[in-house]
């Protein structure tokens, strides 16, 4: 059980460390000058020369890795509710290290958005 | 339309996009890995579907839209908040709902439908607050300003 724990930690960690990278890499790369095909590539080129970017690609390479350790060793049951708990571990992280304002009408979507997740994978049709 | 109204349509634009290419990108996968049959556990097993998921074209269609999945998402997070376009993303469950019963014709159960509306009202709620709340400078912005003040 607490190999089974520790693992959703890491999972956990990785994702919305990684998630939390990119945007914060994203933001201080800056927006897109406009959608022309030149601009683009030197926005994406940017982006690919971000250190935020390139700490973000392996967490979420290892995020995805270890949540298919994590099916292969826990029920589903278990590992999709701590998947959509990312929603609110990685709100927590956007207020908390992004500085963002979430409003309480921001967490109360989080959360039913989190509530929704867990259904729909649940039923196994996903 | 002021800056807040467009910023917001042009984030749930590029989040619509975003989940659209990503469960395209999914179908797709699906349909090149089935069109390559099973994968078999072992050495030659896993050596031949690798061959064959080189030379197939659905796969490197599903790549294309997965990519485009990747490019939005990040075009999306240099304009708004995460914790604004991340929930806003979870959409795509009702997108994909929708492809189910459309393309690959499956009957969806009332438990499912449940979630998505549930699903559906969070999305709505977070896409009402303000897209950008944040102050990260980006990297341009900051040695163009030290451009200005030198």
């Amino acid at each position: 059980m607490i190999k089974i724990l520790l693992m959703l930690v890491f999972f956990i960690c990785c994702s919305t460390g990684g998630e939390i990278a990119m945007s914060y890499g994203m933001k201080r790369v800056g927006e897109p000058e406009s959608f022309r095909p030149m601009p683009l590539l030197r926005f994406f080129w940017r982006a690919a020369r971000s250190g935020w970017i390139l700490l973000a690609a392996p967490l979420m390479a290892a995020s995805f890795y270890s949540l298919l350790i994590l099916l292969s060793w826990a029920p589903i049951s278990l590992v999709i509710p701590a998947s959509a708990f990312n929603y609110v571990v990685g709100t927590f992280g956007a207020k908390y290290l992004l500085k963002e304002d979430v409003s309480i009408k921001r967490w109360l979507g989080v959360l039913m958005v989190c509530a929704g997740v867990t259904i729909v994978l649940l039923t196994g049709q996903g | 339309m002021n800056h807040e109204h467009r910023l917001r349509f042009k984030t749930l634009a590029m989040v619509l996009l975003m989940v659209v290419c990503a469960n395209t990108g999914d179908l797709l996968l699906k349909r090149g890995m089935t069109q390559i049959g099973e994968v078999r556990i072992s050495f030659s097993g896993l050596w031949q579907p690798l061959l064959a998921t080189i030379h197939n074209p659905t796969i490197w269609l599903a790549i294309l839209f997965l990519l485009g999945f990747t490019l939005c998402y990040m075009t999306a997070v240099s304009w708004a908040d995460y914790s604004y376009v991340m929930p806003a993303g979870a959409f795509g469950y009702a997108v994909q709902t929708l492809l189910a019963i459309v393309v690959l014709h499956e009957t969806v159960n009332a438990k499912r439908w449940f979630g998505v509306i549930v699903i559906c009202i969070g999305v709505l709620l977070v896409g009402q607050t303000k897209p950008r709340t944040s102050t990260v400078p980006a990297e341009g912005a900051s040695a163009n300003r030290a451009a200005v003040s030198s």
